[in-house]
């Protein structure tokens, strides 16, 4: 049986089994993908270390200070979901379905609380004055901290998309394709945050 | 989305998601991109040759509306000509059809894919329209000029290049992430990895090599937008930006772009050698490991583009040798294909006269390319045509040569017709003659120190000696230009009234030809096939037939 052939009955299955018949096509699929979005940030972060290791004095005289404390408790928080995202998934694969249904709801809230925080603070910097144009630090810490905010917000929709099938009993530890591809999205957006927290806080 | 036997006229033909139709629809955007590309070509060499003269279908091409010209051409040949017909055209039409799968892996990803490139295609188009004209900084879009609009007068334009380049990114990554997936977990029972037609490997070298590329130029696309929309200042020295940085992101993914460009080519020539040399592909493994070492270096060598823009002394050494280092994969690949032409009964039909003109041109443009590779020399001659000449003798070999070769060699395939022969040769003929009279006089005048990119030559009276070469170059240019319509009248002509072809017209061991002429939807009706041997079989001593097809019927 070819792991995913087409998706309508128009043709008939082929005898013939796939030679990589145990590789999930949108498993493989959503980890080419993440392999893309590395590479994206890794563009970005070496265009940020350009001036981050440049000659020139860091973060820039007469700055705001960055919201430290508050992120790094924040950063957490984020990592929390990530272990709740596992959890949810375990508990999918051992047949728990309150299990699973809790932790991703878990998932989702830490998430969002993250995505709150940063927006507030996001607004706070801006009433303390530092915006995208003023400079280059400005610059780098609106686009860093929006673009990883942006994949968050993706990963939050997904969330939202497999919890609505959830609760409808849409997945069990037989079928539960959706929520490993969610899970291992989130991974990657738990997993960036900490290293962009270093360089940009830090 | 339906995708029974009998689908309505839109989900046919245009919101298609059969690999095969969208693989025509990538190669019919490629032909109509490459007629605006070969029309801004026409306006460039127009002005070079007969400078201040009114041109024919256009008026007076003034240095600012050259310079969007020229930025048009570059942008348009590669992602819009290049990327279609090279990378997306053979991907979708052949993966499929070359591993036994009935389609790709996710076939509406795919179908997203074409109309992301057709969105991007238009986005491009618009900005021959907005206020200001379309982006002037050059097809490579340096910083500072295309930073901000107080260089080039141009912002909107700007800002419509650079979401035109990011949909054609996202849609190429996309429909690389749609390769890679269906060779791995598609293939039919029996066509294990080493039983892969060249093809497929180099289709998918290609992918590999374009989304590792892309995702830092997607970055600096980004950070652009936001120096153009927002008024950062990245990119700009006055407000402390860093305009190399651009440099550095755009050829990271630029250099390796070109290999994106000649992987299929390659892949697809060897292919065709095979079939017309009745030879097995000479050294399968060392051409594939060839590749690895090439996709690899193709990553550290992009720093040779900046020998000239004040990059670090220390830097231009390390990168001259690894760019001298990495034609070495290459000539491995390359004199494999001539080891294919040793003492072979080769048949001389037109897509291995193709591959034949492909290797006898790009074989300039790689040794070139050396010359170049070194920065003492580059210094002098990077400024020059004859830097125009070397990537035009590597990308037109490429691009046209490799992308004519696939489409006559699989034309049958795509439309269960002939092409028509004379016509054909014709056109063969005079494309490769008119491409070396186009390009081999410009690596004369670029010696000679002919400065690239200036509008009117005629402004600089060193430049008078070079009148006569550039009006050869452009009436050949013209003429390359010219013969292209004997190509759109065979294709359009043949394609709805040619003479019907076989199922496997070339006794071809590939499984492409196993299938119907054009391949029904599903490919293969009831059964997949079965793979039972390698797709070199050709002339194997002590058989009776000189070839056997990879698909034995189930």
């Amino acid at each position: 049986m070819i792991a995913k052939p087409l998706s309508t009955p128009a043709f008939p299955a082929g005898p013939v089994p796939s030679p990589a018949r145990d590789l999930e096509p949108a498993k493989l699929g959503i980890l080419l993908f993440i392999a893309i979005e590395i590479m994206f940030f890794a563009g970005l972060i070496s265009a940020f270390l350009v001036f981050r290791l440049g000659p020139a004095q860091w973060p820039p005289a007469g700055q705001p200070r960055l919201p430290l404390e508050v992120t790094a408790v924040n950063t957490l928080v984020l990592l929390l979901s990530g272990f709740s995202v596992q959890w949810s998934w375990k508990s999918l694969r051992a047949g728990k379905t309150t299990a699973f249904l809790r932790g991703l709801g878990l998932t989702f809230l830490l998430g969002a609380a993250f995505l709150a925080v940063q927006g507030g603070e996001w607004i706070r910097m801006l009433h303390f004055g530092l915006t995208a144009q003023s400079n280059i630090f400005g610059g780098f810490f609106y686009a860093l901290v929006g673009l990883h905010g942006l994949h968050a917000t993706g990963g939050l929709l997904a969330l939202l998309w497999v919890g609505r099938k959830a609760l409808k009993g849409g997945y069990n530890a037989g079928n539960s394709l959706g929520v490993d591809l969610c899970r291992t999205y989130w991974f990657f957006v738990v997993g960036l945050w900490p290293l962009l927290f270093v360089l940009v806080y830090g | 989305m339906e995708q029974g036997h009998s689908q309505g006229f839109w989900s046919k033909y245009v919101f298609s998601t059969d690999h095969k139709m969208i693989g025509k629809q990538f190669l019919l955007l490629s032909i109509a991109m490459a007629l605006f590309g070969g029309y801004t070509a026409y306006l460039i060499r127009w002005e070079v040759a007969y400078p201040n003269t009114p041109a024919p279908f256009f008026g007076l091409v003034t240095p600012d509306k050259y310079n969007s010209i020229i930025t048009l051409h570059g942008t348009i040949m590669l992602f819009f000509v290049g990327m279609p017909l090279l990378a997306a055209f053979p991907s979708n039409f052949l993966i499929p059809l070359m591993v036994g799968a009935r389609d790709m892996a996710f076939p509406r990803l795919n179908m997203a894919s074409f109309w992301l490139t057709f969105s991007g295609a238009l986005l491009l188009a618009a900005s021959l329209f907005v206020p200001g004209g379309p982006a002037a900084g050059g097809w490579t879009g340096y910083a500072p000029l295309s930073a901000s609009s107080d260089f080039t007068g141009v912002k909107w334009g700007v800002v419509l290049w650079l979401l035109s380049l990011a949909l054609a990114f996202i849609s190429s990554s996309l429909g690389g992430l749609n390769y890679l997936v269906t060779v791995v977990t598609h293939r039919a029972q029996g066509m294990t990895y080493d039983r892969l037609p060249m093809t497929v490997w180099m289709l998918l070298a290609s992918a590999v090599t374009f989304f590792l590329a892309v995702g830092p130029l997607i970055a600096a696309v980004f950070m652009l937008l936001m120096d153009n929309l927002l008024q950062t200042g990245f990119f700009l020295p006055a407000k402390g930006g860093e305009p190399m940085l651009w440099e550095h992101l755009f050829w990271f993914f630029g250099h390796p772009e070109v290999y994106v460009l000649f992987f299929p080519t390659l892949g697809m020539s060897l292919d065709i050698l095979a079939v017309f040399t009745r030879k097995p592909v000479f050294g399968y493994k060392l051409i594939l490991g060839s590749t690895g070492v090439a996709v690899a270096l193709s990553f550290v060598v992009w720093a040779h583009h900046m020998f000239q823009s004040g990059l670090n002394p220390a830097l231009a050494t390390p990168f001259s040798i690894t760019t001298i280092v990495i034609s070495v994969p290459f000539a491995l690949i390359i004199f494999s294909m001539y080891a294919m032409l040793r003492h072979s009964a080769m048949r001389l039909e037109m897509p291995l006269l193709w591959v034949l003109g492909f290797l006898a041109t790009f074989l300039i443009g790689g040794l070139t390319g050396i010359f170049l590779g070194s920065a003492a020399a580059d210094i002098y001659l990077h400024g020059t045509y004859f830097v125009v000449a070397h990537f035009h003798y590597t990308l037109f070999p490429s691009v046209f040569f490799g992308g004519f070769a696939a489409v006559y060699y699989w034309f049958p395939k795509m439309f269960g017709r002939k092409l028509n022969e004379t016509l054909g040769r014709i056109h063969i003929a005079l494309t490769f003659l008119c491409f070396n009279a186009t390009f081999w006089p410009l690596f004369r005048v670029g010696v000679g120190g002919m400065v690239r990119r200036i509008a009117d030559p005629s402004f600089y009276p060193q430049y008078q000696v070079f009148a006569g070469w550039n009006i050869f170059a452009s009436i050949a240019a013209f003429s390359l230009i010219a013969t292209q319509s004997l190509f759109l009248w065979n294709f359009v002509l043949s394609a709805l009234h040619g003479p019907k072809a076989d199922a496997n017209p070339y006794r071809a061991n590939t499984l492409e030809w196993s299938a119907a002429s054009p391949p029904p939807h599903g490919n293969w009706g009831e059964k997949l096939p079965v793979v039972t041997c390698g797709p070199y079989e050709y002339s194997k001593p002590g058989e009776a037939e000189d070839w056997k097809p990879q698909a034995q019927k189930a």
